[in-house]
């Protein structure tokens, strides 16, 4: 059941929004009020029941598939992570509640990690809330920065969950793809832009913000100084925020650099910059992440969280804290773990790309992140017997987990309603893999041909 | 045109509406008191005695083990080992078969399930019923959700022949209760064992709320997370279980409590699908996952407890135990000096009259601040031992109504408590002596 509700603006000023709760109220006392109407669901979450990641996570359980879809490591977290949870769990008092913004030890190691990072002064108490995962973030941005009225702005293909929040916070998503600039050389993640006209009619006085995701999911695009700059000049023009998601800020290969545009002259003050312990140790168990802004926004994000979960796990934080120390000191030595990663990963996107490649498919080689898409339509896979509703992609995964006995995750899913028909012959692997995983992954890609031939 | 719309922009406030009235909180300010002064901390609710062993031991199994996929994302409605031992063991409970992925969802601990109760069912323009004195986020969880709280207050009845007042002495009246129930009316919060003030509800006070939730065909959220900590051989009773009620209430429960591991945040919420499906969609929108190893030990847990249920050597049945005694020894200590507390029935709260002690805090007419609070602070300062005005569990209108107790925390080791009762005499002796 859906009500809408209207605002009038006028001369881009907001002057009131018409209420529906009067509507909504005659309709319950009119119509006969029935168990099932009572117990219906609210509004907010009208519509956002269903999710890419119930379908294709239930794969995982399934061990005879190769499995290279949701974002998860199959690899070890570095051991001196493991051993500082288990020292910390270990201390009686760790077991009980932190503080609720941030344990104590974990902020102030966030704030030493990433005043090197940004140049700038962090304070722990004020400019940093630690969050149920990046996703946590995510939402307590959303929910205190974003309300009925406001139009956000994402970038598709984008990380799934971005639509719904802001649906749920009362919103409008307001799309922008990045477009393939096709110059015939091999596909790359840096061949994905954006268009500067484009993004620039997007914006008008109901953009509140603009969600950025770099290193980009799915596509693995690192965003340059440059294209930052586009967009950091309407953020400032529009008086916007920017909401950063940069959870694979450290997965950035040769020839990049990962660029923070709260960094830019005039951001800090309108940038939320979140990050991930999950992906930055190979912990996505875990479910810590942060959000990193000036003391007048993260305040609100800080009014949201303790009217939601109130403080996250204590031993988890004090590990994380501990590690992040241990990385800090070393972060001059290749042997950092950010970097360590990084190289690791690198080595692994090659294969990845070498294996499709040599399947008879073009790669996007992802200039960071832990993802590859590939345009699958090139293999000409018959698919018109499955059910025509279902954008191809879908179709296609759906097949090739049955009988390829591989997973991955289509495309269309990180994308809007008019977007999907152009990203639905992409599909999305995941290359923080073992080698064993990767080499199953291999023996299927050499024996695709031959089956379908 | 352009320059008009940029500074109705800046006049406006960055941040959005939901988030008025609700950016005040207790615990911000009386934790850092405690912290700064106290020498015994009776206030905040969490243990000062460790874990079990076997759920510490668990806790190592899990993060150190050869499965080091325990420390990347698991099943997002909860970790299949814990959904299916947390179905069984409700499932007994309740009498009912429960199915592990339906009918059961995880949450960071029970304050998020209390946070997806609301935002799946509190819409603007629905009112939820709470009962006064209730654990403070109800309130401000409600507002969040654009909903109006309606409070109706347990109100003391006197003891009997110069008895201590027990929790159970705090009642609803029916027909007040009754008045609370409209047509906008959408939900009501129980929570027994209550904190703060410890009361067991009783079966006849369940059948009373029950019967309205199913004359006006409304949800109840039922926070059940001190379930375990029930005292002189008092019977926790799931409102669930009562007639009319499996279909319209979730169950909300805390491994923090029940394993006295609060900093591990791990909760859930257990109900029919009809509703859970819902909680579902505010979970995978909000958190989506929670922490994989913990949620493995809490399994392991109570994989433990279901073993040895009813058994002498349970963890349920010893934690209640130890807390009986150590409630009779607060209440003692409190006794002695002339606060006069309230003997709960259950959780590991008690709150105190301290009307005997008002001399050391003067009354300030036309304060903001209840005399509580003001009381609270200068104990914590002056004597070292923090805990918490009774007016924080009440709202806005209503915190000068019980302004004169204050709650204290004994899930204390014994030393704290001793302490604790060294300061109170002590007290006691510097008011006596001229």
């Amino acid at each position: 059941m859906l009500f809408a509700s209207r605002s009038f603006c006028c001369l881009g000023i907001r002057t009131y929004q018409l209420r529906t709760d009067l509507l909504s109220r005659s309709i319950k006392l009119s119509a006969s009020v029935t168990m099932a109407f009572r117990h219906e669901n609210t509004r907010r979450i009208e519509g956002l029941d269903s999710n890419v990641w119930v379908e294709f996570t239930k794969v995982a359980a399934d061990p005879s598939i190769v499995n290279l879809g949701q974002g998860l490591p199959d690899i070890s977290p570095p051991s001196y992570v493991k051993e500082e949870l288990a020292k910390a769990a270990a201390v009686d008092r760790l077991n009980q509640y932190t503080r609720g913004f941030g344990h104590p030890s974990l902020v102030k190691a966030l704030s030493q990690v990433y005043e090197r990072v940004y140049g700038r002064k962090i304070d722990p108490l004020t400019d940093i809330l630690v969050t149920v995962g990046a996703y946590g973030s995510l939402f307590s941005t959303i929910q205190a920065l974003i309300e009925e009225g406001d139009e956000v702005i994402i970038i598709e293909p984008f990380y799934d969950c971005y639509e719904p929040m802001v649906k749920m916070a009362g919103a409008k998503p307001v799309f922008i793809p990045l477009r393939y600039k096709n110059d015939g050389s091999s596909a790359s993640s840096a061949d994905w832009v954006l268009d500067p006209a484009e993004l620039a009619n997007k914006f008008n006085s109901k953009t509140k913000a603009i969600i950025l995701n770099t290193p980009h999911n799915p596509i693995g695009k690192v965003f340059t100084r440059e294209e930052l700059q586009v967009i950091a000049d309407l953020c400032i023009k529009h008086d916007t925020l920017c909401i950063s998601d940069e959870v694979y800020e450290w997965l950035v290969y040769k020839g990049n650099k990962h660029i923070k545009i709260a960094t830019l002259p005039g951001m800090w003050e309108r940038t939320i910059t979140i990050g991930s312990a999950g992906k930055t140790y190979s912990v996505t168990g875990w479910k810590l992440g942060w959000a990193i802004g000036p003391q007048n926004l993260i305040k609100h994000l800080q009014v949201v969280h303790q009217n939601t979960l109130y403080t996250c796990a204590t031993p988890l934080q004090e590990a994380l804290a501990q590690a992040f120390w241990i990385d800090y000191k070393r972060m001059d030595d290749p042997d950092c773990y950010f970097y360590s990663l990084s190289r690791e990963l690198e080595s692994k996107r090659d294969r990845m790309a070498q294996l499709l490649q040599e399947a008879g498919l073009k790669p996007v080689i992802p200039d960071g992140g832990y993802f590859m898409i590939v345009d699958v339509s090139t293999l000409n896979v018959d698919l018109s017997d499955a059910d025509e509703k279902q954008p191809y992609d879908y179709k296609f995964v759906r097949w090739m987990i049955t009988s390829k006995k591989l997973s991955a995750i289509p495309l269309s899913a990180f994308c809007g309603p008019e977007t999907k028909r152009q990203f639905e012959k992409y599909i999305r692997f995941c290359f923080i893999k073992k080698d064993s995983t990767l080499d199953a992954a291999e023996v299927i890609l050499k024996n695709w041909n031959k089956q379908t031939a | 045109f352009l320059s008009l719309s940029l500074q109705a922009k800046m006049s406006r406030p960055v941040q959005a509406q939901r988030l008025e009235g609700i950016d005040k909180n207790i615990w911000v300010e009386f934790v850092k008191l405690a912290a700064t002064y106290s020498t015994v901390n009776l206030g905040q609710g969490f243990p000062d005695f460790p874990p079990p062993d076997f759920l510490k031991e668990a806790f190592v199994r899990a993060l150190s083990g050869e499965n080091h996929m325990l420390h990347q994302y698991t099943r997002a409605f909860g970790h299949p080992p814990l959904v299916k031992i947390l179905a069984q063991f409700f499932g007994k409970l309740l009498g009912r078969d429960l199915d592990p992925m339906t009918d059961v969802m995880v949450t960071v601990g029970a304050y998020q399930a209390l946070f997806c109760c609301f935002q799946a069912f509190v819409d603007e323009g629905d009112e939820v019923i709470i009962i006064e004195p209730f654990f403070d986020c109800y309130e401000p969880m409600v507002k969040m959700a654009g909903g109006t709280p309606v409070f109706v207050p347990l109100r003391p009845k006197a003891p009997k022949d110069g008895k201590l007042m027990s929790s159970a002495d705090w009642q609803l009246d029916p027909a007040e209760l009754a008045s609370k129930f409209s047509e906008r009316t959408k939900a009501i919060v129980l929570n027994s064992p209550n904190n703060p003030l410890g009361k067991v509800f009783s079966r006849g006070e369940l059948e009373l709320i029950a019967d309205l939730c199913v004359k006006h065909d409304i949800l109840c959220i039922s926070d059940e997370v001190y379930e375990w900590l029930v005292y002189d051989g008092k019977e926790h009773i799931r409102i669930a279980s009562l007639q009319g009620m499996w279909d319209r209430t979730v169950i909300i429960g805390s491994a923090g409590k029940t394993f006295s591991a609060t900093g591990w945040k791990v909760g859930w919420t257990v109900g029919p699908n009809r509703l859970l499906q819902h909680l579902r969609t505010v979970h995978q929108n909000s958190v989506y996952h929670c922490a994989t190893v913990a949620q493995e030990a809490v399994a392991q847990g109570f994989q433990r407890e279901l073993e040895y249920y009813g058994k002498p050597d349970s963890y349920f049945v010893q934690l209640s135990k130890e807390l009986q005694q150590k409630r009779d020894w607060l209440v003692q200590s409190l006794d002695a000096v002339g606060m006069k507390p309230i003997v709960p029935e259950g959780t590991y709260f008690l709150v105190a009259d301290i009307s005997e002690f008002k001399s050391d805090v003067p009354d300030v007419p036309d304060s903001d601040e209840p005399y509580d609070s003001r009381f609270a602070k200068w104990m914590v300062k002056n004597k070292g031992i923090a805990a918490i005005p009774l007016s924080a569990f009440y709202c806005g209108s209503h915190k000068n109504n019980y302004n004169h107790f204050i709650r204290f925390c004994f899930a204390k080791e014994e030393a704290t408590l001793k302490e604790a009762n060294d300061i109170l005499q002590k007290w006691k002796r510097e008011k006596t002596t001229p």
